[in-house]
């Protein structure tokens, strides 16, 4: 197992590297520079400020440096937000995002997959129709959809929670839960295929022949199986929740890192957009090679090679 | 922390009025706050609070020179040669503001190794603009000296009777040179010197929390020479980007004032609560750029045509709806002793006129051209607006596209386009922050044209001999430019917010530029009566 992890952790490295390296060009290659505004630069000037940030170097050579100082932990400066520096954007944002994306991530799993079993053993019930169409909804309601609404009923309505900001656990509860609801949604889709497919076969009909106790069935046998697809889409699902909540965060007002992804991209903040780049995939290799490790523990069919 | 219901809950901004702290909406998240470096409005408006220049904001005048770190000055008979006398006031750490704080301030901004995107707004003063481009290495060569620590005496390159209007504008401000020599130096673009632990300011305001993304609070200085005349004890700016965002936290009792309101909700918010809808005007002026170089709009005719076919009107009451007035000039309406120009009139049918003489009666044989606007859902309605009715008057088809901000930048610079959508608010209350750009070559002129007349006037209004003759000469270049039409005004600005009604001593201002220390706030008092 330890060999199977540095395995993957030395492949994840490589992958890191590669991502940069495309960045690096693409961020090159787009139109538009950090330093353009609606007012014109003196050449003279703007000359002045590439040489400050080393865009006056061969692309070559600017690779190189910056290849060099991410190995040191630092990406650079902002080209944008004056005495800032990429890790410490980064280093600031990314703990309110944590916070966000986990407590988000809590609440739909204990929304979806208690959900998802339910309507997997109560299939054509009731109790699967109802949570399954409200699970559809929540899929199909986009989040600039569900923020705005829950503000304005919990916020400006019935006055009980603030709309915006974040200054403390109150605080937390509405944007939470609009990020929450839409992942609730698909891990109870997810756990109830999962489940669906574990009940369909034919050992639970032998062990349901055999006069097995339902819940023994469903608890002991199915739950490991069933849960698989929705522990794979896990690793997924958090590194978008941590990174992906742009629109949440724009509608509640959250300092965290959503924001940045963007504001990167459209001011051209190359270092900027090229620490986000590489922080997001290596969220993602590290959360696939977690879903990975728990998948083989779940499943004997699989093994750790 | 306790979740409070509708009953007990006092309301943030109730709170607040009752502590004398602002909450005010800022649009985005400042990029510094370092005088010399900032270009945009989110982050003079903070830096408003933080520093003082020789000249101080007025509160509601724009023209009056309010005192500042000058308490008088006096000029020679031509306007060229200025002399400030210094109170006696202090930095927030304690030290004398001097003369010689603004020689080393004018000297950074101007030093060519800063790269400071505003150095040319100093280029009234005497060589300022050969230093910053690196003519001339001596600084003692630039007009501006410390004859002892009260006096500063600055040379211009000609008359300037507005020098102080312009000097009202951040890149003006003074630094602390101990401070900024103490991290990175005059030169450096990184200086730590103008962050929340370092910040050092002369103005009424001292900063006190910089959360990213989320707020920057200041409060009083108590070191500011006018302590006593400030009212507020504080001021939380919060950045928000989103003006839907920022309406429900001012609906939540979260802001005493929006930094803007979505166009689309003027007229609801002017129904249910008219005692907050604020709209002033604002020296802006929305206009397209039409590029010279490209057929049609090489021909004067067609640009003449597509500028008089447009019912601004119409514009501004169905589309824009923010208050906004039709455009009759490039040099907005407001600017004392200048009286704006009436030359760009609706007129269907002398533009119908116009393009059959350039060769395409009811639009025949017109080339299929574009409107490039930035990505804005604002624009966009705009534009479909304009061409709808240059397809009714003039029967001509233009198409829409949109291009990311940057991208557009560049297209518009490297005038790659037909038809671009812009926008100029001005530095300054002075019809040159309007006229210099549009001469042979200059930055911001990206239409292509070029009028030796207009720019041998530009030049002439540099060392005109009175302010009325001065006057006369932006009028006649904004004829000619008018009269030629490489761009076509479509609107002047206005300002749009809300304002809760306690906020007094907050008045309409022509740049928006509001001195913070004559505003208070009066808790009890919602009538909105000053």
């Amino acid at each position: 197992m330890l060999k199977f992890i540095a395995l993957r952790l030395l492949q994840g490295v490589l992958v890191l590297l590669g991502i940069y390296a495309v960045t690096f060009v693409l961020v090159a290659a787009t139109p538009g520079s950090p330093f353009s505004s609606e007012r014109a630069i003196a050449p003279e000037i703007l000359a002045q400020i590439e040489a400050f940030y080393g865009y006056d170097k061969p692309l070559g050579e600017r690779f190189i440096t910056s290849l060099g100082n991410v190995l040191q932990g630092e990406f650079g400066p902002s080209a944008v937000y004056a005495n800032r520096t990429v890790t410490q954007i980064i280093g600031e944002s990314f703990p309110i995002s944590l916070t966000l994306g986990s407590i988000s991530l809590l609440l739909a799993l204990l929304l979806g997959i208690p959900a998802g079993i339910l309507a997997a053993v109560k299939r054509n019930t009731w109790l699967d129709y109802v949570p399954m169409s409200v699970s559809m909804a929540g899929i199909c309601l986009p989040t600039f959809v569900m923020g705005p609404l829950l503000a304005l009923v919990f916020g400006l309505i019935l006055q009980w929670l603030p709309v915006a900001g974040w200054y403390g656990p109150e605080f937390m509860i509405l944007p939470a839960t609009t990020l929450g609801l839409y992942y609730a949604a698909y891990f109870a889709r997810l756990t109830r295929g999962g489940m669906l497919e574990m009940l369909n076969q034919d050992w639970v009909r032998t062990a349901r022949a055999k006069g097995v106790k339902e819940s023994t069935i469903i608890w002991k046998h199915c739950l490991k199986g069933g849960l698989i697809p929705a522990i794979t889409f896990l690793g997924p699902a958090l590194a978008g929740i941590i990174s992906g909540s742009f629109v949440v965060e724009t509608i509640f007002q959250i300092p965290g890192l959503g924001q940045w992804f963007v504001r990167a991209a459209l001011n051209r903040d190359d270092f900027l957009v090229l620490g986000l780049t590489v922080l997001f995939a290596a969220m993602i290799v590290l959360m696939n090679l977690l879903v990975d490790i728990v998948q083989v523990a779940l499943n004997p069919r699989l093994k750790y090679d | 922390m306790t979740l409070v219901s509708c009953g007990d809950r006092i309301a943030e901004t109730e709170k607040a009025a009752k502590e004398g702290i602002l909450l005010i909406g800022n649009g985005s998240e400042p990029k510094g706050l370092d005088p010399h470096l900032v270009t945009g409005v989110p982050e003079s408006s903070i830096i408003g609070a933080l520093l003082e220049g020789l000249i101080a904001r007025h509160p509601t005048n724009d023209l009056e020179p309010e005192p500042g770190m000058a308490e008088r000055w006096e000029h020679n008979e031509d306007y060229s040669v200025w002399a400030f006398h210094l109170r006696d006031a202090r930095w927030s750490n304690g030290d004398p503001v001097l003369a010689s704080d603004f020689v080393y301030s004018w000297q950074r901004i101007l030093s060519p190794a800063l790269g400071a995107e505003y150095a040319p707004m100093l280029y009234v003063i005497q060589n300022a603009e050969a230093y910053n481009l690196g003519e001339i290495d001596d600084f003692s060569q630039v007009g501006v000296k410390a004859l002892d620590d009260k006096t500063l005496q600055v040379t211009l390159q000609g008359s300037t009777p507005h020098f102080l209007s312009m000097i009202k504008h951040t890149s003006y401000f003074p630094v602390n040179p101990r401070v900024v020599e103490e991290h990175g130096g005059m030169t450096d673009r990184q200086s730590g010197w103008s962050t929340l632990e370092n910040y050092v300011g002369n103005g009424p305001f001292r900063l006190k929390q910089w959360v990213t993304n989320q707020v920057i609070e200041v409060e009083r200085n108590p070191s500011y020479w006018d302590a006593g005349t400030v009212r507020l004890n504080g001021i939380r700016f919060y950045p928000i980007d989103n003006a839907n965002t920022e309406e429900t936290m001012f609906r939540n009792d979260r802001l005493h004032m929006t930094n803007t309101v979505n166009p689309d909700k003027i007229a609801y918010f002017q129904e249910i609560m008219p005692d907050k809808m604020t709209i002033s005007p604002y020296l802006g002026t929305y206009f397209y750029r039409l590029n010279v170089t490209r057929e049609p709009f090489t021909d004067v005719r067609v640009r003449r045509a597509l500028a008089l076919a447009l019912d601004r009107q119409l514009i501004v009451e169905r589309v824009t709806k923010g208050g906004q007035a039709p455009a009759t000039g490039f040099v907005p309406d407001g600017v004392p002793g200048y009286g704006a120009s009436t030359a760009v009139q609706y007129d269907p049918d002398e533009a119908r006129r116009l393009l059959a003489e350039a060769g395409y009666p009811g639009g025949e044989g017109f080339p299929r051209a574009e409107i490039m606007i930035n990505t804005s859902e604002a624009h966009r309605k705009i534009a479909e607006a304009i061409q709808a009715l240059w397809r009714e008057e003039l029967g001509i088809d233009v198409g829409i596209y949109n291009q990311e901000w940057k991208v557009y930048l560049d297209s518009q610079t490297n005038l790659d386009y037909d038809i671009s959508r812009s926008a100029w608010i001005g530095d300054f209350v002075y019809p040159s922050t309007f006229t210099d750009m549009f001469t042979t070559g200059n930055g911001n002129n990206d239409t292509g044209w070029s009028n030796p007349r207009y720019d041998q006037l530009v030049a002439r209004s540099r060392v005109a001999e009175s302010e009325a003759d001065r006057m006369a000469i932006f009028h006649e270049a904004e004829d000619i430019l008018l009269d030629e039409m490489p761009v076509i005004p479509i609107y002047w600005y206005t300002r749009v917010y809300l304002k809760d009604p306690r906020v007094k001593g907050w008045y309409p201002k022509l740049l928006d530029a509001h001195p913070y220390k004559y505003v208070w706030l009066e808790p009890n008092d919602d009538t909105g009566e000053e």
